[in-house]
């Protein structure tokens, strides 16, 4: 895709050179328009063409991605991270605490990857077990308590599928944390900064505003997971992140986000900081606007946002059959 | 645009949804034996010799637990639309897909909303067929739940869901994903109309739905032979490299881990039911001040 204006001075210049052909001297004419095509060209840098989904798959698991807790020390002025559901115990792949932002205290809850093999197994990739939805939970009904606006940053491939997970009801805690925010009584703004992985996500991902960043994706399913299903071989992720379009553009297009957050150079693994300060902006910027709303209306304007997405055809309703 | 719209059906009883083959026989899935289809139909779709349980579809569940000739169907004329232009490697265009199941079952979608009563308590209900694309919920079903819990805050009847689902409908991409989201704002009508939601959960009852509208019941109920859980089986495996115990996930699972509050057999479902509703006969006396009723609603311009 390219600038219209761009676009359109191509066309001219190629009309006038096929008129020219014939017996008028257009050259001087051309030689003009096509000085002016480079400076434009010059201007306007190339619109960005719609990305590939398979790699903006790679590009969001990116291990030198910016994680959670990456953003909270490049974002925030302190963090006070809170442990433990209380019942189970404390999952690593889910942080939750208070921190200072710009001055004001919110809550931060994000999935969190390791950087190394160690972190990792500790971190469960970001794999949480019911107990990190229901640490997240906890922490959420403690910014409601004081009012405590509440900032989610979502990064993990999936929720744990495993034993134990399956034994604490993991698909129960995602259910319940998606309504418990629904009835949150708090602004809530989340982003999504790097693998936006099916319930997993979804459990920590109702808010007031939904971000993205440029190269982070978003999926029912994991491409793997749709490819051995449907396509019969996770090998054929790529094919399946094609199919399903699991990129920025595509949820913006959709009502699903809110706003795309650039990323600088070829994306948030070569620049931490820019990265976070293009996120802080735009955190401060729609906490600004959703602060001003009252609680009643905003918690109203969440539903009412949720219960737009869907795209379905409206059909002529016959009661006999044929 | 075009100028004809396609048509919907909406389901009538009286009326069969598809021409029972012509088989006789049925091969029970669990025991092996061959055994008289007409029996099989007679005893509730339960296994005559062995006691197993054949699949139950939509029309013959609201059959089963409804008061004969109560049943209306309170579906929106919507169907299916192919948003992301998906292509099954196998099986072509999604909505080539949906065609097929739609002649399959002769439903217009893979869920059905209505109100009946139930031993003469008024109720909305939504059931799902698993045989239309494994009963899994797009955009299509999420508008319906929604659609159907609106109903039932408004007219103050008790809520009846029954899953049988394998999740969320992965050709909608993210669209199916947040039917998640979609269902349980729209369940928030219902608490705050002080309407009860009973979910049944029956084979089965997983992935998507189960993270989302099915879990989050006043009461909840597994029918015997239930599977019910998040992630698949397979997957499970495949992560833990550890072959799972014979009862995972299975009602008993489900009922010893705390997520349902009681497992039911088939043929007490609807007494069952029944009895449960008797303790929420109260509800339609209540004067409660719907919040979101207000705000969400187009139906109650005032």
């Amino acid at each position: 895709m390219s600038d219209k204006r761009i676009l359109e001075l191509e066309r001219k210049i190629r009309e006038l050179k096929a008129f020219s052909d014939e017996s008028i001297d257009l050259s001087a004419e051309i030689e003009k328009l096509e000085a002016k095509l480079q400076t434009l060209k010059e201007q306007v840098p190339p619109m960005p063409s719609v990305p590939d989904d398979w790699d903006q798959v790679k590009l969001a698991r990116n291990s030198k991605r910016p994680y959670t807790l990456d953003y909270v020390r490049l974002m925030m002025d302190d963090f006070y991270e809170l442990h433990g559901d209380q019942m189970i115990g404390d999952d690593a792949a889910i942080v939750t605490g208070i921190a200072l932002f710009e001055g004001e205290t919110v809550v931060v809850v994000g999935h969190q990857k390791g950087r190394d093999v160690t972190e990792n197994i500790r971190r469960n990739f970001g794999m949480a077990h019911p107990e990190g939805y229901r640490k997240a939970l906890r922490v959420l009904k403690l910014a409601e308590r004081f009012g405590f606006p509440v900032i989610s940053l979502i990064d993990t491939p999936a929720a744990y599928p495993g034993t134990e997970a399956e034994e604490r009801n993991i698909g129960g805690a995602i259910a319940q944390n998606i309504y418990e925010m629904f009835k949150l009584q708090v602004p809530i703004i989340v982003a999504v900064i790097g693998e936006g992985g099916s319930g997993g996500a979804l459990g920590l991902g109702v808010g007031d505003r939904v971000l993205m960043l440029e190269h982070a994706i978003y999926s029912v399913i994991p491409p793997e997971g749709c490819a051995a299903i449907l396509f019969r071989d996770a090998k054929k992720a790529p094919e399946a992140a094609r199919a399903m379009k699991v990129t920025a553009p595509t949820l913006l297009e959709l009502k699903i986000i809110d706003e795309i957050i650039p990323e600088p150079n070829e994306g948030a693994h070569t620049d931490h900081e820019t990265t976070a300060l293009m996120l802080k902006e735009a955190l401060r910027r729609h906490l600004k606007e959703i602060s001003r709303i009252s609680i009643e209306k905003l918690l109203a304007q969440r539903s009412k946002k949720f219960q737009a997405m869907g795209i379905f055809e409206e059909l002529e309703e016959t009661h006999a059959r044929e | 645009m075009a100028i004809f719209k396609k048509k919907y059906f909406k389901l009538s009883l009286d009326q069969p949804t598809n021409k029972d083959d012509e088989t006789l026989w049925l091969k029970c899935k669990a025991c092996g034996e061959l055994v008289f289809k007409k029996r099989v139909r007679e005893n509730n779709n339960i296994c005559p010799k062995c006691g197993d349980y054949f699949f139950l579809t939509a029309p013959e569940r609201i059959q089963m637990l409804v008061d004969a000739g109560t049943f209306e169907d309170i579906s929106k004329p919507i169907g299916a639309a192919d948003p992301l232009g998906f292509v099954d490697p196998e099986e072509g265009p999604y909505l080539d897909k949906v065609k097929k199941a739609q002649e399959k079952t002769g439903l217009s979608n893979e869920i059905i909303i209505g109100k009946a009563t139930i031993n003469e308590v008024p109720v909305i209900l939504a059931v799902m067929d698993f045989r239309f694309i494994g009963g899994s919920m797009g955009s299509v079903m999420g508008e319906q739940l929604t659609h159907a819990m609106r109903a039932a805050a408004h007219e103050r009847r008790p809520f009846i869901l029954i899953s049988s689902t394998g999740g969320a409908r992965m050709q909608e991409g993210i669209l199916s994903l947040m039917q998640m989201a979609k269902t349980l704002s729209a369940r928030r009508m219902l608490e705050e109309a002080g309407v009860p939601l009973i979910s049944v959960m029956t084979y089965p009852t997983t992935g998507g739905v189960q993270a989302s509208i099915a879990s989050v019941g006043d009461i909840t109920l597994a029918e015997k032979g239930a599977l019910i859980g998040f992630a698949g089986r397979r997957v499970i495996q495949q992560t833990i490299k550890q072959t799972l115990p014979a009862d995972f996930q299975t009602d008993k699972f489900a009922y010893e881990h705390g997520f349902v509050d009681k497992v039911v057999n088939r043929e007490n479902l609807r007494q069952e039911l029944s009895r449960i509703l008797r303790f929420f006969a109260g509800i339609a006396r209540q004067r409660r001040e719907p919040v979101s009723l207000r705000i969400l609603s187009p139906a109650r311009k005032s």
